[in-house]
């Protein structure tokens, strides 16, 4: 058995009287596109922002890589490798998309107590790299996020998460308020991540697309799993009905 | 037109440069060439750093999502503070630092109050304005302190430098600071981080940006701005009134929105902010010259803020329709 690289174990969440997590376990492995469906308020999010440190446990413990970890704010998350994409996107449209590529970890020239000059050539042919590594093609990287398409900006997203070496890359609907190509190309950029190594977690409200770049889908209901199967064992159909 | 509207997205200082422009050589036309001879320019900048200073710290704070209301009782009570010290017989550096110690805890005061009850700063820093412009006027306890002669080193704050005495020393220290803000907006991470947590604050926190410090940093910067700036001017004057600065904190914020900052935070330059503030510098000076009933100023002032938000939004709309172009 290969280990997993993400465990989770009898995870709870309160949020001031509401239970939303209730002892979630789960094992994510290496190199998995793990497909997260469930209705509306079932806890997926919840679950997502423990992972990603925004939130921290009520109960329970994550394990990364066999060891247990303790995320007290998102950069600690992401020191581990795991990088989140949100749907209602993880860029500030009023910066350009070199500042966003590096926000809260700007490579400085030098620094005094964590504060310090940028270096913003590094970050513009960095970024133009990075995003031409996920094929996508921008004439500048100053150009500011909020004049990309949705598409356009979670590409970007992806290609930051990328550029920082992520281990463990969870989309929180990153297809929410796309078109139908925009939808398509963000489905490529999920599938592609598995030929990278990259292990992931999608989440979306759409069926098709998740079993569209999934190996595994896991359900949730109220705050509980209701289900977990390898894709080839399961159905829409199947999965529609625990929900 | 298509490339201005453009260059607008990253220069959002541009329509405020462009009334000030044209103000300019309104001003120049109608006062006989008066308006630019050097001992009107001489005038303007005497005064300048003081609503210039202020205008950059408000400036930086709306760029962060917030505003502040105290800065203009900020701007009494720091050299009151001093004033107070001085005339007990403290030295120089230490009065001054008091003073801007004071103001820093103000501006840490708004900060956490804002940050930590998540109320609008526009309300608790309506709450400091009050508080304190009546510590000001308790401290002085109802009048000036007379200070002891020579107790304040104006050579090196408000004594006329530079060839014919064009400027102030208090202009060098606008300049110097101008220049170190402009630089921590647009050069450090830090400004980065200003720039993220008012532009969006939930992609701010869930990059780990910590959001909550950086609101805070910026209260405390703009707080001691204005406290230096209302040292500044009771330098000039010679007497630490405690009613100086009333109304200065709106004319911060209409210096902020003329140079192109936006309500809403994240949009906006240092720049803009110093631009804005010589606008109501100028239209003040030049109305006077023009002749004009100076009680038009505030007209004037109103109309050029609404006229300016107007004009941003606008072309914001607009820039933002020009979609970026792709290779695909
Ligand atoms: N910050 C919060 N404070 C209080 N309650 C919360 C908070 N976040 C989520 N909840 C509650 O927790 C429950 C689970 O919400 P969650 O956002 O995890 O659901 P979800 O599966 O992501 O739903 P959706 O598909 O709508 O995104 C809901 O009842 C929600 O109201
Ligand atoms: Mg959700």
């Amino acid at each position: 058995m290969t280990e997993p690289i993400i465990q989770v174990k009898n995870l709870h969440k309160w949020y001031s009287g509401v239970h939303a997590l209730k002892g979630v376990s789960l094992d994510i492995l290496p190199n998995e596109t793990l497909g997260l469906v469930g209705d509306n308020g079932a806890g997926k999010s919840t679950l997502i922002a423990l992972l990603s440190g925004t939130e921290q446990p009520s109960e329970g413990e994550i394990i990364m890589e066999g060891r247990p970890v303790r995320f007290k704010g998102p950069r600690d998350a992401m020191n581990e490798g795991i990088e989140t994409i949100y749907q209602y996107n993880s860029m500030v449209p009023t910066m350009s998309i070199a500042r966003n590529m590096f926000i809260g970890r700007e490579p400085l020239k030098f620094s005094f107590m964590g504060i310090g000059v940028m270096d913003g050539k590094k970050m513009a042919t960095e970024s133009v790299k990075a995003i031409a590594d996920v094929d996508l093609h921008l004439r500048s990287p100053n150009a500011l996020v909020g004049e990309l398409s949705g598409g356009q900006r979670q590409g970007v997203a992806i290609a930051r998460s990328m550029y920082f070496k992520s281990k463990v890359m969870i989309l929180d609907e990153p297809t929410n308020h796309l078109g139908v190509k925009e939808t398509e190309k963000v489905i490529g950029f999920v599938r592609s991540l598995k030929g990278l190594g990259i292990t992931s977690v999608f989440i979306s409200h759409n069926m098709h697309q998740v079993f569209a770049c999934c190996d595994r889908i896991v359900a949730m209901d109220r705050g509980e799993l209701v289900l977990d199967k390898r894709i080839e064992e399961t159905s829409i159909e199947e999965v529609h009905k625990v929900l | 037109m298509k490339k201005f509207i453009k260059i607008y997205l990253e220069k959002p200082e541009l329509a405020g440069l462009v009334f000030l422009i044209i103000l300019t050589i309104v001003f120049q036309v109608q006062s006989d060439g008066i308006f630019l001879n050097s001992r009107n320019l001489q005038g303007i900048l005497g005064i300048l750093p003081e609503m210039g200073l202020v205008a950059i710290g408000v400036t930086l704070l709306m760029i962060s999502g917030e505003f502040d209301l105290s800065v203009g009782s900020v701007f009494a009570l720091t050299p009151m503070v001093m004033a107070v010290l001085l005339a007990d017989g403290t030295p120089f550096v230490f009065a001054f630092g008091a003073g801007l110690l004071a103001a820093m805890a103000v501006g840490f005061v708004n900060g956490m109050l804002t940050v930590r009850f998540n109320i609008p700063s526009f309300i608790t820093t309506l709450g400091m304005l009050f508080v304190a412009r009546s510590i000001t006027v308790v401290i002085s306890g109802g009048f000036p302190p007379a200070l002891p002669p020579g107790a304040m080193p104006k050579w090196l704050f408000t004594s006329f430098v530079g060839p014919g005495g064009m400027f102030r020393m208090s202009f060098l220290w606008f300049v110097l600071v101008a220049v170190l803000m402009t630089f921590l907006m647009s050069r450090t991470n830090f400004g980065n981080w200003v720039r993220a947590t008012g532009g969006f604050l939930p992609a701010a926190k869930s990059m780990g940006i910590p959001t909550a410090r950086v609101k805070v940093a910026s209260f405390m910067i703009c707080s001691v701005l204005a406290g230096f700036a209302g040292t500044i001017q009771v330098m000039r004057l010679g007497a630490p009134l405690p009613s100086i600065g009333e109304g200065m904190e709106l004319q911060a914020v209409a210096a902020a929105v003329i140079g192109g900052t936006a309500l809403t935070g994240g949009i906006g330059t240092i720049l803009g902010g110093i631009i804005g503030a010589v606008l109501i510098r100028v239209i003040d000076n030049g109305l006077v010259l023009v002749q004009f009933d100076a009680n038009w100023f505030k007209m004037a002032l109103g109309g050029l803020t609404i006229l300016a938000v107007i004009v941003n939004a606008w072309l914001r709309r607009k820039a933002k329709s020009i979609k970026v172009e792709t290779d695909k």
